[in-house]
């Protein structure tokens, strides 16, 4: 009988785990948890803000981009160290029953009401609460997050204010899906849709959708930055959490906000806020 | 059609330039899933073996669950293993959310069963005089296992290559215990989510392309090896 001889595939699997051996995480004390929002991230901001609060802090951050809904649940549950995002109701909420401390305003922009050019719903130049008026009159599809994003809070309070209950409706259909992803649905389907104006103006060119409705007190969107309340979950991180909500209200950083975008879609994408009241 | 041409444009810019990010991110989605693979294979060879070899009571029943396993959605393993490796959750003192070790464990868990599953039909699907004929010849019992391997080596390589094709290819388990972070966790279906719901379409059909590159190449290797030693 012949030796038995190792196949010549098992080399290949022996070095696969040799590589997987290499990739040991970094130490663990030092990472923050952020739970942020998808607008932070799609626009880009983060890619240019984590880089360097981790050079000046030695931090490592692990960027969690998930709806405002669902980074706020991660707090809640003491699955993060440092919220960033924009649901003021739900923040509200949270703050009240003690899961975080020290909420501090960062930046804001503003939702705009989009739809195809022809705008047959006509609802171009309406205020908000008209504008949804003439979209459940007409019947236009609308594209809801449908998400439990801060984008689909404020769509939600937006049609209560207009004293409409579309859900249910034919005419509006909700994607459960990103801002970038729902704004691609809404122009192949030449449907009428609510943006954070940062994520609408970083992905303007590919769409052929156009502002309809814009400049409404109701449209405002602002960002907070909310630390866990480690009172409540021993496990948070809360020097790693403190320091990244500094920086975020840091001088340097409201700089970068003021300016981030500029160059590349020709007007700012976010307004820094910080040390403003409410 | 432009995205397409666009799309092949980009991705060998990518692929010529060796940008280091996209550099990065296909050396970690191999490493992810060929651990996995890896991982995958001493277990699924471990369950398919004793169950191949030995009648008991129950074996039906064991046979359909591995079957059944075989078609476990990524998002549903997602789910159950970030729960359990949350900070509060059982496994949260291993501290291992949001790193690539958590991503081998839940690919893992997704590609156990299927090269289990595709193993335990190969032994089954072998002759069965063959194993009396190997013990006769005076084969220990550690021996004749070795022998049966070899001699099923076509259809466990290919136990093999369904594994890796089905976690190099997932997306829903490695976004939720990765959280598809920069330089950390984000391997090439997660980036091509992010990329797509980034409306950067040409980036994300260029990661696609990689990918489908990588998965070829693996598969190319493997069927090379498959073939080579292919009885005669």
């Amino acid at each position: 009988m012949r030796t038995p001889r190792l196949p010549g595939w098992t080399w290949l699997l022996s070095a696969s785990l040799a590589c997987a051996g290499l990739q040991a995480g970094p130490p663990v004390a030092k990472t923050v948890i952020l739970a942020t929002t998808t607008s932070t991230q799609d626009s880009g901001l983060l890619d240019e803000l984590i880089p360097r609060f981790e050079k000046q802090t030695g931090y490592v951050v692990k960027t969690i981009a998930v709806g405002s809904g669902q980074a706020l649940a991660m707090g809640r549950k003491g699955e993060a160290d440092v919220l960033l995002v924009h649901s003021p109701d739900a923040e509200k909420a949270l703050m009240a029953e003690g899961s975080g401390v020290n909420r501090r305003i960062v930046m804001h922009n503003d939702f705009v009401l989009l739809g195809p050019a022809a705008d047959p719903a006509k609802v171009r130049g309406k205020a908000a609460p008209a504008a949804l008026q003439a979209l459940a009159a007409g019947h236009a599809v609308f594209i809801s997050r449908g998400d439990n994003s801060g984008t689909h809070a404020q769509e939600k309070k937006l049609w209560a204010a207009a004293g409409l209950k579309p859900e249910g409706q034919a005419w509006y259909q909700q994607t459960g899906l990103g801002m970038g992803q729902t704004l691609a649905v809404a122009a192949e389907k030449r449907a009428y849709t609510l943006s954070d104006r940062g994520t609408y103006l970083a992905l303007r060119k590919k769409l052929g959708l156009e502002i309809l409705s814009e400049g409404d007190a109701a449209l405002l969107n602002v960002y907070h930055v909310i630390e866990v309340n480690p009172a409540r979950h021993p496990k948070v991180n809360t020097p790693g959490a403190r320091a990244f909500a500094d920086f975020m209200v840091s001088k340097d950083v409201q700089t970068t906000i003021k300016d981030f975008g500029i160059s590349l879609y020709g007007s700012p994408l976010f307004f820094p806020d910080a040390g403003r009241p409410e | 059609m432009d995205l397409i041409w666009e799309g092949l444009r980009k991705a060998l810019e990518l692929l010529l330039t060796l940008d280091p990010e996209v550099l990065r991110i296909t050396l970690l989605s191999l490493e992810v899933s060929g651990a996995a693979t890896l991982i995958s294979l001493v277990i699924g060879l471990g369950v398919a073996i004793p169950v191949a070899l030995n009648e008991f009571p129950g074996k039906r029943l064991v046979i359909a669950l591995l079957n059944t396993g075989m078609g476990l959605p990524p998002v549903v393993v997602g789910l159950f293993v970030t729960v359990l490796l949350w900070r509060n959750g059982p496994l949260g003192f291993l501290e291992i959310l949001y790193t690539p070790t958590a991503m081998i464990l839940a690919q893992a868990v997704i590609a156990s069963p299927i090269i289990a599953g595709i193993s335990l039909s190969a032994l089954q699907h072998l002759p069965p005089g063959l194993r009396l004929q190997i013990l006769a010849l005076g084969a220990s019992r550690p021996q004749m296992v070795w022998l049966l391997l070899k001699e099923a080596r076509l259809p466990l390589l290919a136990a093999v290559m369904a594994g890796f094709g089905g976690v190099i290819s997932e997306v829903g388990a490695s976004i939720m215990v990765g959280g598809n972070i920069k330089g950390q966790t984000r391997v090439l279906t997660t980036a091509t989510v992010m990329e797509t719901s980034k409306g950067n379409f040409e980036v994300a059909f260029a990661l696609s392309l990689l990918l489908l590159v990588l998965a070829f190449t693996v598969n190319a290797v493997l069927t090379h090896l498959q073939q080579r030693n292919r009885p005669r």
